[in-house]
């Protein structure tokens, strides 16, 4: 059977801005559900879901020995921290929100349902 | 102390308005050979311009006297050199400052190096392209308030070979900072590119300061930080490698692990093999992040590429007037009047007041950051509205707070708590020159 949690389950994040483009780093807290994130939270599914927000190029880059991938998205902060209306000019809740999209998994052992230290 | 086998560096600041108690201790209790404020961002830089504009003995960051105030006396008697970009638009002033407070402080023998050459205004002309968007100076349509080159540790490492015990910067890209120090220390050469990437790295890990060591890391149920409130800056070990530990005082708050440090080395990154400085295009794709105990996590095995021919520019513009107003709603069909509010807003700054500049409505709480669609089944019982423009004319930023303010008695029922402000906004470009137009220049003040 297939399961659904939400990212922020397996994963932490932090954004950064450069001018209209905002970057997004996802690690998952264990090696063992990097695979989750290789396979679900790619470029693709990312422009998918936020395609409303983020109007140009979403690039990814892995970075395997961190159990990590880079999120690089542009012309995604209305202009930039200068130009955008935004309350959050610079996009710095842009982590959580990809934090919150949505991975199955499958099989039936759950992954450990306390990933605090 | 007895012989060192690694490089200790601080950090004091992570942006031009961070804490300053985590600086202090850090210089009390740190052993540092090295602490780096790091306080320029682009947007503070063209803000300096402003201030240097209005009156010529500023263009420094606001907090410069407080901090060498508080810190000055202390790296003096713990024999810590202290490097920061604090000059921002106005490095000169900012290190007569310094002497000033050197001198009334009684801090004799002290060496004060102020590094300028940043500041690249006569290179730009009307044709200069600019980049992100694609333009030249002209077609803005605006007045530049400033130009700087990012310099590198070439720009530095004099002062440092003169024994400066202070050095005050502009514009110096920000892993510079660090790495130019550590350059200096280790004797690296300036085309020792994997040393430099390794040694950028740290720069790039600790120039955030907190963002390292806890901060901007807490999760609440998924991230615990201890006693973030007290949260301590960082430290970085550096051996002749380039590798380094990153850690922090004990009886801080905050935390250093292999997610903090993961979470820092991605920050503002684009892709990880090419990060352009100055001096190296660093590569952090194959970084190994190990945890050697608690609070101690090792970053090794960066490398570097040669540096960029060209030296990034920032380009800053008058970008007039940013205007904000707010009011709240609550209690049953607050999101409801809200919405009306906000309707009414949007239709009279256009129709009313002739401005048909976009104008963002947001309500607070429910959709604001990012115009996400909220759930019917909320009930939602306590929402603000807020409106912005941003406009040239300041007539058509307080014509916004007017109509936000007129709601209080022509608006929905029940509306208050209104408040309203316009700033003055700034814009910047990046263009680039070629390194040989930039000269860095030291000069160096004794007290």
């Amino acid at each position: 059977m297939t399961r659904i949690i939400e990212l922020r389950q397996i994963a932490h994040a932090r954004a950064g801005d450069k001018g209209n483009r905002s970057n997004v780093s996802v690690f998952t807290y264990k090696p063992e559900d990097f695979p989750l994130i290789l396979t679900q939270v790619t470029a693709e599914r990312v422009k998918l879901h936020f395609g409303h927000l983020l109007l140009g190029e979403i690039q990814r880059f892995v970075l395997p020995q961190l159990h990590g991938i880079n999120l690089v998205m542009d012309e995604a902060l209305g202009g930039g921290v200068n130009e955008s209306l935004n309350l959050d000019s610079h996009g710095k809740s842009w982590s959580f929100l990809i934090l919150s999209l949505s991975i199955e998994l499958d099989g039936e052992a759950p992954p450990s349902s306390n990933y605090d230290n | 102390m007895s012989q060192k086998r690694t490089f200790r560096v601080g950090t004091g600041a992570g942006f031009s308005s961070d804490r300053l108690d985590p600086a202090i201790d850090l210089v009390k209790r740190g052993q540092l050979d090295t602490i780096i404020f790091e306080c320029v961002g682009e947007r503070t830089l063209a803000f300096g311009h402003r201030d240097r504009a209005a009156d010529p003995g500023l263009g420094y960051n606001a907090l410069l006297e407080t901090r060498l105030r508080a810190l000055l006396p202390l790296c003096q008697a713990h024999g810590t050199r202290l490097i920061t970009n604090m000059g921002v638009a106005n490095p000169d002033a900012a290190a007569q400052l310094a002497v000033r407070i050197a001198q009334e402080l009684g801090l004799n023998g002290l060496r004060i190096a102020a590094v300028t050459g940043d500041d690249v205004r006569t290179l730009i002309h009307d044709e200069s392209p600019l980049h992100e968007p694609s333009c030249t100076v002209a077609e803005t349509g605006r007045s530049i308030l400033g130009a700087n080159a990012y310099l590198g540790t070439d720009a530095i490492i004099p002062a440092l070979e003169e024994d400066a015990h202070v050095v005050i910067t502009g514009r110096v890209a920000d892993p510079s900072l660090f790495l130019a120090p550590i350059q200096h220390h280790f004797n690296w050469a300036a085309n020792d590119w994997t040393r430099l990437g390794a040694g950028t790295l740290v720069g790039h890990l600790m120039e955030c300061a907190a963002q390292v060591s806890g901060g901007y890391f807490a999760d609440p149920g998924y991230k615990s930080v201890p006693n973030l409130a007290y949260v301590g800056f960082p430290i970085a070990e550096v051996c002749a490698d380039g590798s380094a530990v990153i850690t922090k005082l004990t009886d801080t708050g905050g935390l250093v692990s292999t997610q903090t440090v993961k979470e820092q080395m991605l920050y503002e990154v684009h892709n990880p093999t090419a990060y352009l400085t100055p001096d190296v295009t660093a590569d952090f794709s194959t970084v190994n992040v190990s945890e050697v105990s608690a609070d101690r996590v090792q970053v090794s095995n960066a490398s570097g590429t040669a540096r960029p021919d060209q030296l990034k520019v920032t380009v800053a513009f008058d970008g007039g007037y940013l205007a904000e107003a707010e009011v709240s709603y609550a209690g049953p069909g607050a999101a409801e009047r809200a919405t009306l509010a906000a309707d009414i807003v949007r239709d009279r700054i256009r129709k009313v007041h002739d401005v048909h500049l976009p104008c963002r409505t947001d309500l607070v709480g429910l959709n604001a950051i990012h115009e996400l669609e909220p759930s019917k089944d909320l009930d939602i019982r306590d929402v603000r509205l807020r409106a912005a423009l941003r406009c040239n004319d300041r007539k058509a930023a307080e014509a916004l707070l007017w109509e936000v303010e007129a709601l209080l008695c022509c608006g929905p029922a029940g509306g208050g708590g209104y408040r309203g402000r316009i700033e003055p906004s700034v814009l910047t470009y990046s263009t680039f020159v070629k390194r040989d137009q930039v000269t860095p220049k030291i000069e160096i003040l004794s007290v």
